[in-house]
């Protein structure tokens, strides 16, 4: 972790060329005019209800559990050329994982080429068997993708890109992208006359257009809605945001039946056929006859209708075992495999705790490695070796060596920092990059992304149930 | 739209104008308890107030005594009484929160910082401070509320099932208002009349003329009877003149029109029965109404419009089995 690469600023006080106008812009605002719009945004969000909630904390001023998601004023700012390149990236990495999705539950070529180990998708618990043979519309099952974007330092100092983790079950954050931008134009608007932003605010159009693509082929003018566990659940606010924005009824799992092999929801007019359903609950609890059944999120018999073609599902039922932490190192061979192409967008080096080798090098090497949970997410369950004590990497080890196939290990990165504001003023902290990458007819996404940005000196744990923050992300036009 | 979305509006409505109503009783009672020559009428107002809610036992229970600051403290803040402002101010915003995505951004909007800035007054006692600057924040909360609603929403179904949830609680109210108030009355009003001294007579004043601001109605009676505050003429204005906007008649107006616009198959039975209601109102006589009693007929009215109430969530929002 000795060189680091800041996304502002190159050594010393060189401002890279895509931040000068910016950094001039904000050299001349007085300080208390960005305290003062600081005190204005959260004043909004607040107002906006644009919170989320956290599970088991209760705040010292009785407004329950909901929280603000910190929201940093200092944008990131992305050059176009580099952008083009990334968005080439996600293009090629989701088509490659919806092929490899759909072979998975079909022919299961790239098994048998011997290039994923059968093992490693049927014993695990993301596979879903009863997905096989069953087809989609367009061969698309994430609909919804976020890809987690990194860039780390290389040793001369410039800096690349990498894929952290894919995430193709229900990948949230969207509507914190679309919040900011629309706060910073509020709260700088000499800003955006100044730059050449590139524009995000179609992202709800752009959603709909995918979900109407993968209608049931049959259907002419398909019925769309959002399923929501329910206005308790974490990202609830986005659930309904997109809701209104898409101008689709936001549904609980009470609000849908299942009568004659198709989907209905009740409305105070009398049942209405559904066609396209983007759930917002996981697999586990869209149907209590197949799934968990103690659950009352989801809807009964909806896997039946499902599998008939009657409804699509989006995402897809059980894309989860190409997203799973276990997957993810092979990724790079499926694009090679699918699509004959070398991936434009690299992984993070990752040991394979499950193989002999690997393992050996993960446990000499704990204080300088991040060792997740194969299955976990959210940034709970992992070890960042170099911010442990000795005390919690010894712990650890045994958790680990008890249970090795159930662990992955990457070399800490040197995450680029961005400028950003704490309490001392400006400082650079550690952040990270979601794009939302849609597929349907086309694979297509809204320039940039939501920027998580770990609040937290040295830390590098960005998720916003972690103590993280967002900022406004800029892709610059040429 | 979905029968749940319909239920969140119609309650989320119902809520705001039952914290509205609250706020104009306490207001009232509280406006007549700094009146030294009726200190008397205060308590039994307070009383009053107690019972219309239906909660003489819950606050006996839990706080004893009728005293001004505590009937109050036990209306606007505590937890819980049901029909506390804070209850139903919570009530209209975690309805509101559960169909925020149907609602137009500015009515959301109104609705969360009403309940944020409720509780930043909670905390700096606000409320005891100066109780009646207090209750006009929230009346006009509730405006707002019904402003924002109108001036931005779609005339779809959920804005019919958000007017229908504001004027069936604002007639089931003003009702239970009028009764509890022209109680206290009885036996001057039907008893005594032509018997009052010149004490009486004041008392009278302040009596009728607080019974119509708690229904912003004392500048409208004025206009519309250009006359002195009579009894009857009180009873007429708030039951049956359909152009006085909290009166029975006037609310039954507006249900009987949004009823219309959402009916379906099985909502024959209700529309009928609130068309019944209206045409008793819009036909009916204060003569008449008086001499069969007030507290009957409106003891009988809070009957019909629970009922119509059952029947709205019967026909519209409770999900209908498969």
């Amino acid at each position: 972790m000795t060189s680091n690469f800041d996304e502002m600023q190159t050594g010393r006080d060189q401002v890279r060329e895509h931040y000068q106008l910016y950094d001039r812009w904000l050299s001349q605002q007085p300080g208390e005019v960005m305290r003062s719009r600081r005190e204005e945004a959260e004043m909004v969000f607040r107002r906006v209800g644009i919170t989320f909630a956290v599970y088991g904390a209760k705040d010292e001023d009785g407004s329950g559990t909901e929280r603000l998601i910190p929201f940093d004023l200092i944008p990131r700012v992305i050059p176009a050329h580099e952008w083009a390149e990334m968005e080439k990236g996600l293009v090629q990495r989701v088509t490659a994982l919806n092929r490899f999705l759909h072979d998975i539950y079909h022919e299961q070529d790239i098994i048998r080429a011997g290039i994923v180990p059968g093992d490693q998708v049927f014993t695990n618990a993301q596979f879903r068997p009863e997905m096989m043979g069953v087809d989609v519309p367009e061969r698309v099952y994430s609909h919804v993708s976020g890809i987690d974007i990194v860039r780390a330092a290389n040793p001369d100092g410039s800096g690349s890109y990498h894929v952290l983790e894919d995430n193709l079950r229900v990948p949230s954050g969207v509507s914190y992208m679309l919040e900011n931008r629309k706060m910073m134009m509020r709260l700088f608007p000499e800003l955006f006359s100044q730059h050449r932003v590139a524009p995000v605010a179609h992202y709800p159009d752009l959603l709909l257009e995918t979900l109407r693509g993968v209608a049931p082929a049959a259907v002419n003018d398909p019925t769309v809605v959002v399923l929501t566990p329910g206005m308790y659940n974490s990202a609830y606010f986005e659930h309904a945001f997109l809701a209104q924005q898409m101008g689709v009824e936001l549904v609980e799992g009470q609000d849908l039946f299942v009568r004659d092999n198709f989907v209905y929801m009740r409305t105070t007019r009398g049942p209405k056929r559904v066609d396209v359903i983007y759930r917002r609950i996981d697999d586990d609890f869209l149907d209590p006859l197949t799934f968990r059944p103690d659950s009352t999120l989801g809807c009964a018999g909806l896997l039946g209708v499902y599998r008939a073609g009657n409804v699509t599902l989006s995402n897809a039922i059980g894309t989860g075992i190409a997203d799973d932490k276990s997957i993810y190192p092979y990724v790079p061979k499926m694009i090679e495999f699918y699509l004959g192409e070398k991936p434009i967008l690299d992984n993070v080096p990752t040991y394979q705790c499950r193989l002999e080798a690997d393992l050996k090098y993960v446990l000499a090497h704990l204080p300088d490695l991040v060792v997740k949970e194969v299955h976990g997410a959210g940034g709970y369950g992992m070890l960042v070796g170099p911010a442990a004590t000795k005390e919690e990497i010894a712990e650890f080890r045994k958790v680990l060596t008890a249970n090795a196939s159930g662990y992955i290990a990457q070399p800490t990165l040197a995450l680029s920092t961005c400028p950003t504001f704490v309490d001392s003023g400006i400082a650079p902290r550690h952040i990270d990059l979601r794009p939302f990458v849609l597929s349907g007819k086309h694979v297509q996404m809204v320039p940039g992304g939501l920027t998580r940005v770990a609040l937290k000196q040295c830390s590098l744990v960005v998720n916003s149930s972690q103590g993280g923050g967002t900022k406004d992300t800029w892709v610059l036009e040429a | 739209m979905l029968s749940r979305t319909a239920d969140h509006l119609y309650w989320m409505a119902r809520y705001m104008e039952r914290a509205e109503n609250t706020a104009r009783m306490l207001d009232v009672n509280y406006q007549t308890s700094l009146l030294p020559q009726s200190a008397d009428a205060a308590e039994s107002g307070w009383k009053g107030l107690l019972s219309i809610s239906e909660l003489t036992d819950d606050y006996a229970s839990r706080y004893g005594a009728v005293t001004d600051r505590k009937v109050m403290d036990y209306m606007v803040s505590d937890e819980c009484n049901p029909s506390s402002i804070y209850s139903c101010l919570m009530a209209a915003r975690e309805n509101a929160r559960a169909v925020r995505g149907t609602l137009t951004t500015e009515v959301w909007e109104t609705q969360n910082q009403t309940w944020l800035e409720f509780q930043r007054m909670l905390r700096n006692n606000s409320f005891q401070k100066d109780p009646g600057e207090g209750f006009e924040w929230v009346k006009f909360r509730s405006h707002l509320s019904r402003g924002v609603t109108v001036g931005t929403m779609l005339q779809d179904e959920a804005f019919h099932f958000l007017r229908i949830g504001s004027f069936l609680e604002r007639a089931d109210n003003t009702a239970r208002m009028l009764d509890v108030k022209f109680h206290a009355m009885e036996n001057e009003f039907f008893g005594s009349a032509g018997h009052h001294g010149k004490e009486h007579q004041e008392y009278d004043f302040y009596h009728w003329s607080a019974i119509l601001r708690s229904v912003s109605g004392f500048e409208v009676y004025r206009k519309a009877y250009r006359n002195v505050i009579l009894p009857e003429k009180v009873a007429e204005l708030m039951i049956l003149r359909a152009d006085m906007s909290r009166s029975l008649a006037a609310c039954m107006d507006e249900v009987v029109s949004n009823l219309h616009h959402v009916a379906n198959e099985q909502s024959a039975d209700t529309l009928r029965c609130a068309g019944r209601l209206q045409a008793d109102l819009k036909f009916g006589r204060i003569d008449e109404i008086l001499a069969t009693g007030l507290h009957a007929f409106l003891t009988q009215f809070l009957d019909r419009v629970g009922t119509l109430g059952i029947g709205i969530s019967r026909d519209f929002l409770v999900p209908v089995a498969p």
